[in-house]
């Protein structure tokens, strides 16, 4: 098994690029997604901010974007 | 087309899709990276290096298609101007980018074994780092300004300037690489490519156009959620209107504004 | 035409009332160029395989400096939105303008070129070459800058902006330039290298004008 990963000596030069792709692709996702969580969250304080600073008939809103 | 432009619908299309979307990147990204690393046999000349192919050749196109799809999207903005479009390829940028830089870094570790150096001025490693600096161009000119819609614009545009030079660009590059030095680096593309490295080789490339079109959907959704922060701050500021817009049509009013229609 | 000779008359007489820019730019070039000797070493040989690179990087870079100021004070006083306001279509506009840049910079550069040549001991066989490339292939760089001049009209930190959309887009300019230059040097027909820098420079002159138009338009909207 250590030979598998040792792939004849070019083990640190696959295994790294490998790891850098992966590390790289999840650090984007991961980004990505708490810019999104951080702008649904901001939406949500603004609606329920503008909602409660003047009350009117409640028509469905849908808060989810 | 037109209609899949309109913010509301693109989301309601997105959250459809999603799911499928992520089912596909997973199961080819899995099988194509146990392909590569387990199934595939190493190559009889470049040994177990050649799996580093696998992700290096993928990312080199994932790269390239991402310019076009911002290129698209620029046409798109510039002809019917949907913010939309603007939007999109914003949100295609830093992909594309990491992508490019990945094929880089990749063939770098790919071709210190076998070329015996990190970096030679070939033609294709040169013109994908220029890529890599028209990425980053991009996305500097898109941050600069205060308001996000003018950045996306001028981004936009300079999509639309990078696309009619890229190719001008590219083929000096390979008119100055022949002459400085030819023919003296080893090329990638040697023997026809067999049935077992081509099977992991496109599983990869479709699971990572998967995950191209995952992010851009969470960065398209996050960027009008923005907007709409946006369109909300002005309403309430302005105390506009009866205040009963509902959220889609508010995605949509914001739509028009920026179509200026 | 008359329009065009109109914005010219005006931003050539703004530009030489100003009269430090052109110099500025001219001195950037050589303080720029004096560097690589001390870079590289102050061997003859070195200097003469490396002094068409030099000059043109050198000049590339010189162009890029003053790109700023092609629209920039007409943005800020509000005579670009005007401009766009007037009859006159705002490609012919922004002709006038690469042209104003071309002359105040582009022109003064292809003067102090052979001076710097002569510096860095390039043979003599490439001087006229090296003149006639940047006859054309200046003004390639003052259309394709105003197009990166146009694009940051309100953005911060413009200047170190303008350099990283641009400075990719010259690189055609730099490599044909530059070999035109080595070919000479060393006996080789420098035609070729010639008419694909005109290419440029005519494919250039039809496109960058109706782009940087459009975001001039975007920016003053």
């Amino acid at each position: 098994m250590s030979d598998y990963f040792m792939m004849e000596g070019y083990g640190l030069y696959i295994w790294s690029s490998y790891a850098i792709t992966a590390v790289a692709m999840v650090f984007l996702l991961v980004t990505s997604l708490r810019g999104l969580g951080q702008s649904r969250i901001e939406l949500d304080q603004l609606e329920t901010l503008l909602k409660s600073r003047r009350p009117r008939r409640s028509k469905s809103r849908d808060a989810r974007p | 087309m037109h209609r899949f432009a309109k913010p509301s619908v693109f989301l309601k299309l997105a959250d459809t899709l999603m799911p499928w979307m992520i089912a596909i990147t997973v199961i080819t990204g899995g099988t194509g990276l146990y392909l590569g690393l387990f199934w595939s046999p190493a190559d009889y000349q470049q040994g177990d290096t050649v799996r580093i192919m696998y992700i290096h050749v993928p990312t080199a196109w994932m790269g390239l298609f991402c310019y076009v799809g911002m290129a698209i999207c620029g046409a798109m903005s510039l002809i019917w101007k949907h913010p939309l479009a603007d939007i999109a390829a914003r949100a295609t940028a830093p992909v594309g980018a990491m992508f490019t830089a990945l094929c880089l870094i990749t063939g770098s570790l790919w071709g210190e074994p076998m070329w015996g150096t990190w970096w030679v001025w070939d033609a294709r490693l040169t013109s994908m780092l220029i890529l890599l600096f028209l990425y980053l161009g991009y996305m500097a000119l898109v941050n600069a300004f205060d308001d996000p819609e003018r950045g996306s614009k001028a981004g936009s545009a300079l999509a639309l300037v990078g696309v009619v030079n890229v190719p001008i660009v590219k083929f000096s590059v390979d008119w100055w690489n022949t002459l400085h030095q030819p023919a003296s680096v080893a090329r990638m593309d040697g023997p026809s490519i067999d049935p077992s490295m081509l099977w992991p080789l496109m599983l990869m490339a479709v699971a990572f156009t998967g995950y191209y079109f995952i992010i851009l959907a969470i960065r398209v959704r996050s960027e009008l959620n923005e907007r709409r922060i946006r369109a909300l701050q002005l309403s309430g500021l302005f105390e506009q209107g009866d205040g009963t817009t509902s959220g889609s049509a508010l995605y949509d009013q914001g739509h028009n504004a920026g179509a200026g229609k | 035409m008359n329009a065009f000779m109109a914005i010219l008359r005006r931003d050539m007489r703004l530009a030489l009332r100003q009269g430090a820019d052109s110099v500025m730019v001219v001195a950037f070039f050589i303080v720029t160029t004096t560097l690589f000797p001390f870079g590289v070493g102050p061997e003859a040989n070195i200097l003469a395989r490396i002094a068409s690179g030099v000059i043109w990087v050198s000049a590339l870079l010189a162009a890029m400096l003053s790109l700023e100021r092609v629209f920039q004070t007409d943005y800020e006083d509000g005579t670009l939105e005007l401009l766009t306001l007037s009859p006159v279509p705002l490609e012919l506009v922004v002709l006038g303008k690469v042209a104003t840049h071309w002359l105040t910079t582009g022109l003064p550069l292809i003067v102090a070129a052979p001076l710097m040549a002569v510096m860095l001991n390039m043979s003599t066989d490439g001087f006229g070459v090296l003149i006639v490339a940047m006859l054309i292939g200046t003004p390639t760089l003052s259309l394709i800058g105003a197009i990166g001049a146009a694009l940051i009209l309100g953005a911060r930190r413009g200047g170190v902006l303008v350099s990283l959309l641009v400075l990719p887009l010259y690189i055609p300019v730099l490599i044909f330039g530059a070999g035109a230059v080595e070919a000479a040097l060393l006996g080789m027909p420098v035609q070729a290298h010639l008419q694909i820098m005109g290419a440029i420079l005519l494919l250039s002159l039809a496109l960058a004008p109706f782009a940087a138009a459009h975001a001039v338009r975007q920016a003053v909207e």
